[in-house]
């Protein structure tokens, strides 16, 4: 089971855009075993964060091709709630506004819905507050936020930790961070990083999504992959990063081609 | 087809246990024979024991209600109706009701559940029939709301203590005519509009409040306490008169959703308010809207006034609308005395085929009189929903303010959001401040709440509930955490 962890295949995907079809997604080929943090790179347009909302269901894409297992379960005929009970947690690039939606009430509302589809007992206001309180402190989040409404009106890096905030309280064995670290100042991308590295377990997987190598000096992934053209075609080591960062991506892209 | 025959058709369809007992008139004893003329008024009044002086009160409204046509300027559609095709009066009489609970629309006591109403509540809800026997207990079933009789009592005793006089109006009539007959008409007259000189024809019964000087009503009232609830009526006739310096909180309606054999309901509400009075309006109403393609359903045409006559006097609506097929409401104020303050807030929601057009109008008459508007419109489905508003400064109402915020919620791309505010300032030194906006749920909106593992609906609901809250932090309690659960219940299967 430890090798069936996070296992894609050849897996399209396309989007219809005013009437025509868009292919994003031309066959990835992505396998991550439990317990390691991998991380993809690749230009704008090749298709990571399309790969991130198919993963987590999101209906305007339609999957033409491939399969996605998770915990060997087949991923895409569930409904993204359903994936979110498996263990499925996506940091959102553009986390969105619920206006009127107080983020403590959101949070415990999430965390219990969770519980729930995985047979764990409800937490009561107080147990819940508890735990928020902890994680807020180990953010730097003031407990503020807690108060104010989803998103709304905060700023990029409180969007950001809010994401982090939730992947925490929600227990994910396999997470997504889609471009957590844009727009974070680097104390922010500290903690933010401490956020996911301390979730390190045995039991549990991270992709994460960025454009920056600087973010991979902070969660150092087990592999690195190149994504373009809606397919990984380069997968390499942590030292990747580097090499990516001084020579771009024009060699994998000619070697692709 | 006339809109009675109409609902009774559809209604009938439904089943012989969803809805059967309301169309079992015909003869029975005690009822009025159909249509309305100057012999059924006489009848009402007669059968009511009721003094010569409301009698001429009521022929006066029939008389106006004669030479008067339906309103045609609300953007809701609906066959005409046929006033002569009802019974004006029928005694409260035996019903057939179903038997037991295992008899009643199971999607009805599905509803019940959601909304978290005791058992032995729903069968009265559901109009289940009492066995052979208890049949005298009847007319008091509303006590089984609570767990005993003695909360009733000591319900009872408490406002007696008070002062405060709270009882069907029909007996205020009898016990305190002087009261009734000073105030009765004084807010809404008997030719104020259309359905509200029917009502004032025709009215069957309805709540009596008074509150004396000085005294702060020790509880909130409910039209759930009140022992004839069951049978008032589409003609409901409230009216609520609070003295120098004293207040009350009055809760009109029941989220759980009520079956009525009735589609024409015509109610009228008349509130007033002396010096440093204060009256708090909170109405949950949940009736039923029709089915899913928009037949049948309750056609809700009501008039609703506050006076603020004394200076510094208070009225506050506050309403969440998710029932009726049809719903024209206006709960208004009127602010003459100095510094009064006439607040509105109000959800309504629409789904399926429901019209409604709802808003307030705040007529300022003192000076430095205060109003402010909150008006929140959630439409689904096919609905249409309009806010229709008044603002009128006077040219005595000097430093008058008013502030208005009306916003519409969108669900699906079949639906319908309007706004009319007409303002009208003949004071220069009046201010009025409008506010409105439109927005959807967006798809994104959902996913994010579906991907930390909410379902769809309960998504809906956070989403509905986060824009309502305004409106629903101005609820008593209870009834804020029961108009949340029916929000979502309302808006149930109206995504994807």
């Amino acid at each position: 089971m430890s090798n069936e962890f996070v296992r894609i295949a050849g897996l399209c995907a396309k989007i219809s855009d005013g009437g025509t079809d868009k292919e994003i997604l031309r066959g990835v080929d992505l396998e991550i075993p439990a317990g390691e943090v991998h991380a993809i790179m690749g230009p704008n347009g090749s298709g990571k964060s399309t790969l991130s909302y198919v993963l987590a269901g999101r209906e305007d894409y339609e999957v033409t091709g491939g399969t996605a297992t998770f915990k060997g379960q087949d991923l895409l005929a569930l409904e993204p709630e359903e994936r979110a009970a498996l263990g499925l947690f996506l940091a959102f690039q553009a986390p969105v506004e619920l206006p009127g939606v107080n983020n403590a009430n959101f949070l415990r509302t999430a965390v219990n819905a969770v519980r729930r589809a995985r047979g764990q007992d409800e937490l009561d206001a107080v147990a819940f507050l508890k735990a928020v309180r902890k994680e807020t402190k180990h953010l730097s989040m003031s407990d503020d936020m807690l108060k104010r409404n989803v998103n709304v009106g905060f700023s990029g890096g409180e969007k950001k930790r809010n994401e982090v905030l939730q992947m925490r309280m929600l227990a994910p064995s396999f997470a997504i961070l889609d471009e957590t670290d844009s727009g974070l100042d680097i104390d922010a991308l500290r903690i933010v990083a401490e956020g996911v590295n301390s979730l390190r377990a045995p039991d549990f997987s991270a992709l994460v999504i960025t454009h920056h190598q600087r973010l991979l000096d902070y969660i150092v992934p087990d592999r690195i992959h190149v994504m373009a053209r809606g397919r990984i075609i380069h997968s390499g080591g942590p030292e990747l990063a580097k090499q990516l960062e001084a020579q771009g991506y024009a060699r994998f892209l000619a070697e692709a081609a | 087809m006339p809109a009675i025959a109409e609902t009774r058709d559809a209604v009938e369809s439904l089943g012989q246990s969803t809805y059967k007992w309301g169309f079992e008139t015909d003869i029975e004893m005690d009822l009025a024979p159909k249509g309305l003329n100057e012999d059924t008024i006489r009848l009402i009044s007669r059968r009511k024991e009721e003094p010569e002086w409301l009698l001429g009160w009521r022929l006066k409204a029939f008389q106006a209600w004669q030479a008067m046509a339906e309103p045609t300027w609300a953007k809701v559609s609906h066959p005409p109706i046929d006033f002569q095709d009802a019974h004006y009066y029928a005694a409260p009489k035996k019903k057939a009701g179903p038997k037991s609970l295992d008899e009643v629309d199971p999607e009805l006591l599905r509803t019940y559940e959601k909304l978290g109403i005791p058992l032995h509540e729903q069968a009265l809800l559901a109009g289940v029939e009492l066995p052979e026997g208890q049949e005298a207990r009847a007319p008091i079933a509303v006590d089984a709301v609570f767990d005993s009789v003695s909360v009733v009592t000591t319900f009872r005793e408490t406002l007696a203590k008070a002062g405060v006089i709270f009882c069907p109006i029909s007996e205020a009539v009898r016990d305190h005519p002087e009261l009734v007959r000073r105030y009765l008409g004084s807010v809404v007259p008997v030719s104020d509009n259309f359905y509200a000189a029917l009502n004032s024809a025709v009215f069957t019964d309805g709540s009596f409040v008074y509150v004396p000087r000085g005294v702060r009503c020790p509880m909130e009232l409910s039209t759930y306490f009140r022992i004839n609830a069951r049978n008032t009526g589409q003609f409901e006739r409230t009216l609520i008169v609070v003295e120098d310096g004293a207040s009350v909180s009055y809760l009109e309606g029941c989220t759980a959703p009520m079956r009525d054999e009735n589609q024409l309901h015509a109610a009228v509400v008349e509130l007033v308010a002396m010096d440093d009075a204060s009256i708090k309006y909170s109405t949950v109403q949940n009736w039923y809207p029709g089915d899913e393609n928009g037949r049948g359903g309750i056609y809700n045409f009501v008039t609703k006034r506050g006076a603020c006559r004394g200076a510094r006097s208070k009225i506050s609506w506050t309403q969440v609308e998710t029932g009726s097929a049809i719903t024209w409401k206006y709960p208004s104020c009127i602010l003459q005395g100095d510094g009064a303050v006439g607040e509105f807030y109000s959800v309504a929601v629409t789904n399926n085929h429901q019209q409604a057009d709802t808003g307030t109008k705040m007529i300022h008459l003192g000076r430095n009189t205060r109003s402010t508007i909150i008006a929140k419109t959630i439409s689904a489905g096919q609905s249409d929903s309009t806010y229709r508003g008044l603002v009128r400064m006077m040219p005595k109402a000097s430093g008058a303010r008013n502030f208005t915020q009306c916003d519409s919620l969108l669900i699906g791309d079949r639906c319908g959001a309007h706004t009319v505010p007409y303002i009208e300032s003949r004071n220069m030194t009046a201010k009025v401040e409008h506010e409105a906006t439109t927005s959807k749920i967006s798809e994104d909106q959902l996913f994010y709440c579906r991907q930390r593992g909410l379902s769809e609906e309960d998504a809906v609901g956070l989403i509905v509930n986060g824009f309502c809250k305004d409106v629903l932090k101005e609820l008593p309690m209870e009834f804020a955490v029961e108009a949340q659960k029916l929000l979502q219940i309302s808006l149930e299967g109206s995504v994807g």
